[in-house]
């Protein structure tokens, strides 16, 4: 691990190992609870491979009550409990902690109900993003958002980190999908929040829990919208000279009242990464490529198209090809979503970055990262979901190197810092996990993080839950929780004359 | 009884450390349009937003604006407007239903009670659409959350956390929103003659074709004569409005046309109707009726929501119309507002819940106005309100006697 500290590890519950590990068997029976090191290895890293760390043992539970027992368990004897869905997260949301207990949702893989009439399912949380839409293609309805890693993450993965994906653009993000949930506190409390009904009364804890990276409960069924499948899907695939004519079509094109189903962009070295390595028919002389897929009815479509290609040409397009058949239409994805493999191949590392910018920004933030990649003399390609400003920078290195990852860190930082600094943020989609918690900083400021702290102590005051994530410093709630202003300490203290 | 209307962010700070020192609960109001929803407040101040006005941003290229949370709500939809744009959750207006004046309300009451409208089951409510938020807590702490992009996922989502909270975590002092074109065309086809239970399969069927639906509200008959001057004739209409470019409209239209032909005759309104007849129905215009007459608002899950109200007509007079595929139902009662009754039958037919929207202030202090929750849930909406307001000084008992 470069650079990165985890909070200390608590001699006194790793000494009680045994203990605890007797304790969760005593709830989840069987093959349930695993404390053997070969076994644990599989749990040691999610999605950010950069860092592993094997858990204290880890609880794969069966059902809702063996969650709640095993929660209650930890929470009356101060273990630490990070939960874990498919294990996917970019950020490290679910790196193990050496005196945690790791929770597995994955058996929890059932789906329970599937409710045409009023749209929705409800699912467990280890149901895969894409068993969702396998569950009910047959009757040409599909979930929406749709994060790379679907085929593998799990739903309850998707709640936890706000879940994007090329589509979310037009059809949200996970928040804007679910509709209710059941989740269990550290406690052991089990809470509803929602339904297959819109809208819950009183405070909006569904949206708080979305994005909430395992810190403040642990989801055990989730209610979804599920929607008809548009009927057709076209794609165009549009070369520029410049980012910024590319932009700015990408400006025009919302502004035409148009939400594309997709709209994503590739810069120069992401082209041709890509280009080499599944041949999609990318162009090689342009700066810029967009990918813009129009679903919907057909005539739609067609009439989406035409006027997309229009607003092309208008902005210097200096190709503009339309897929013909579904064939074509998969071929323009195809260099796209095998981008980060392609950029795999042509460096032996890379790190993928996840920052949000105002469009306009665009321009700009390519020619800081320009700038940085000489000062650090490192390579940079860029994949962006560019309707939404979305940007992934991929910065190549060499971890057999010394100091590359190191380096490559610092790069990624200065990219995030430049996108905060013209107004975006540090995370678009992947999260805050371990990997961006010490950037916080940069986006917010003391009085912020506490309040989104004080959720936490709301949720979980003895912060047992995921601890070290998202946060730079866990600071105690009974701390926060002191008032600091006293009668005859502030500016007005007789009648108000405002 | 004082009002305190302050000018700048910070005398917001300012007025409410002063509440603070005063340990004096405070009422916080814009202008105060919807005063009369929600629980009745006891408290001797006042914070009004109307002093603090004025959008701090816009980029309709960015589909991006910011705003105070003073500013009037009819300033915002004008200026958009004038640039083709909407907010595309399309947020109610209580003032007629509450017998005041349309377009009374602010940007900050917006989002401290979630509005929405028919758009909901597609585009979603306020909490869908707010990106960023500058708020000051009950501890008289500035903060912010969120930014002005769409994609972000920077710690809590404290600015969803903001929506439905009727000003008792904190005042939003500004709030950053996403803003969308408005569809180019829009015409609304209207199904006569089915009863409830009929309009909610024709609706089901509809809402789950490629007809992308963006709106389907059912009027049964005595309700239908009270919308667009009468011109749907009294008969029981199912409503749904299609939307979006002018060639793609005329498709799934004829499209729905085809799939609905079963239940009944099926025609379409031009656009100028249709865009008045879902202001209407977003606005509950046939219960304006300038009385203080009960009126709940329940969601539930569409396929059930019309068992509630069959049910309830068997033991008492209601008159009753549906959004949101059915499954929002507006209910206005005679006398007795039934909650007990009302609440029962949401738990008997899956769930879902009532906010009692209309009442005299008498029964609104007396009966819960929002749908009561289970003791874990209660205790954790407490303890969220103490780590924003641990004095309990931002409208204490808005939502709940105690919270």
């Amino acid at each position: 691990m470069s650079g990165l500290t985890m909070p200390k590890a608590d001699e006194a519950t790793m000494s009680r190992r045994s203990d605890i590990v007797a304790a969760l068997r005593t709830i989840v029976p069987g093959e349930g609870v695993v404390d053997v090191t070969n076994e644990m290895r599989a749990f040691e890293t999610d999605g950010l491979t950069a860092y592993r760390q094997l858990p204290l043992v880890v609880v794969l539970p069966q059902t809702v009550q063996q969650v709640s027992r095993v929660l209650q368990y930890c929470h009356e004897n101060n273990v630490k409990v990070v939960p874990r869905g498919s294990g996917t997260s970019l950020s490290g949301g679910a790196l193990p902690l050496e005196d945690a207990v790791l929770l597995v949702m994955s058996r929890f893989n059932r789906i329970l109900e599937i409710d045409y009439p009023n749209r929705a399912a409800v699912v467990q949380p280890g149901v895969t993003n894409l068993g969702i839409t396998k569950a009910v293609e047959h009757e040409g309805f599909y979930y929406a958002p749709d994060p790379s890693s679907q085929i593998a993450c799990s739903i309850g993965g998707n709640v936890a980190e706000n879940a994007g994906g090329v589509h979310c653009l037009k059809y949200g993000l996970t928040a804007n999908n679910v509709l209710g949930l059941e989740m269990v506190l550290i406690t052991g409390e089990v809470v509803r929040l929602g339904g297959k009904h819109l809208d819950s009364e009183g405070y909006d804890l569904l949206g708080l829990m979305t994005g909430s990276e395992g810190l403040l409960a642990v989801v055990t069924e989730v209610s979804v919208r599920i929607l008809q499948k548009p009927t057709t899907a076209r794609a165009l695939m549009i070369g520029f000279p410049t980012s910024e004519e590319a932009g700015q079509c990408v400006a025009d094109v919302i502004a035409a009242g148009i939400i594309p189903g997709g709209m994503e962009m590739m810069d120069r070295p992401a082209i041709h990464a890509a280009e080499d390595f599944v041949h999609a028919g990318y162009p090689l002389d342009v700066e810029a490529l967009l990918i813009v897929e129009l679903d919907g009815p057909v005539v739609e479509v067609d009439h989406l198209i035409n006027m997309v290609e229009a607003i092309g040409r208008r902005n210097g397009a200096t190709t503009c090809v339309v897929s013909q058949s579904e064939e074509e239409r998969m071929a323009f994805w195809a260099g796209r979503k095998a981008a980060f493999p392609a950029v795999g191949r042509i460096s032996p590392d890379y790190l993928c970055m996840d920052g949000t910018i105002p469009r306009k920004e665009l321009p700009k933030v390519l020619a800081g990262m320009r700038e940085l990649s000489d000062k650090y003399g490192l390579r940079v390609a860029n994949v962006f979901h560019a309707g939404d400003g979305n940007l992934h920078p991929l910065i190549l290195y060499d971890a057999n190197i010394p100091e590359e990852l190191h380096k490559a860190e610092d790069f990624g930082a200065d990219i995030l810092r430049l996108c905060v600094k013209v107004g975006g943020v540090l995370t678009g989609e992947h999260g805050v996990g371990v990997e961006k918690r010490d950037l916080m900083p940069e986006m917010f400021n003391e009085a912020d993080l506490n309040q989104q702290i004080r959720v936490k102590c709301a949720f979980d005051d003895k912060h047992l839950l995921n601890p070290g994530k998202v946060f730079p410093q866990l600071r105690r709630c009974a701390e926060l929780g002191r008032m600091h202003v006293h009668r005859g300490q502030v500016p007005f203290p007789d009648i108000p004359r405002f | 009884m004082t009002t305190i209307t302050p000018t700048t962010e910070n005398e917001i700070v300012e007025a409410v450390q002063w509440a603070l020192a005063e340990q004096a609960p405070v009422e916080v109001i814009g202008y105060g349009s919807k005063r009369d929803l929600g629980r009745p407040l006891q408290t001797e101040h006042t914070i009004a937003l109307s002093g603090y006005a004025g959008v701090t941003l816009y980029e309709p290229d960015e589909l991006v604006l910011s705003a105070r949370a003073g500013t009037p709500m009819a300033e915002l939809e004008t200026l958009v407007a004038e640039n083709g744009q909407a907010f595309q959750f399309e947020p109610m207006d209580y003032g007629p239903l509450l017998g005041q004046p349309a377009g009374q309300g602010s940007l900050g009451g917006l989002l401290a009670t979630n509005l929405c409208g028919p758009r909901r089951l597609k585009a979603g409510s306020a909490r869908d659409h707010v990106l960023g938020v500058r708020v000051v807590s009950g501890r008289g702490e500035l903060f912010k959350s969120g930014g002005r992009v769409v994609k972000n996922v920077t710690g809590y989502d404290l600015s969803k956390g903001m929506a439905n909270s009727w000003g008792t975590l904190g005042i939003a002092t500004e709030i950053t929103f996403k803003v969308l074109p408005t569809p180019e065309t829009e015409t609304t086809l209207v199904i006569r003659g089915l009863a409830d239970d009929e309009a909610a399969r024709a609706m089901a069927i509809a809402m789950g074709s490629s007809g992308e639906v963006a709106a389907a509200a059912h009027l049964p008959g005595n309700v239908a004569g009270r919308v667009i001057d009468g011109a749907l004739n009294g008969a029981a209409s199912t409503l749904l409005r299609v939307e979006g470019f002018a060639p793609s409209v005329a498709d799934r239209a004829g499209m729905l046309k085809g799939l609905l032909a079963t239940a009944g005759e099926v025609d379409a309104l031009p656009q100028e109707t249709s865009r008045r007849l879902w202001r209407e129905v977003r606005d509950v215009i046939p219960f304006a009726d300038a009385t203080e007459r009960p009126v709940w608002r329940v969601s539930m899950v569409p396929m059930q929501a019309y068992k509630l109200v069959a049910s309830l007509r068997m033991g008492a007079a209601v008159d009753a119309f549906y959004d949101w595929q059915g499954g929002l139902v507006w209910l206005r009662m005679e006398g007795d507002p039934e909650a007990e009754a009302v609440r029962a039958l949401i738990r008997t037919y899956g769930g879902g819940h009532a906010t009692l929207v209309r009442a005299p202030a008498s029964v609104r202090a007396a009966l819960p106005v929002f749908e009561p929750q289970p003791a874990p849930l209660a205790a954790l909406s407490k303890r969220l309100k103490q780590q924003f307001d641990p004095s309990g000084i931002l409208n204490p008992g808005r939502m709940v006697a105690g919270v």
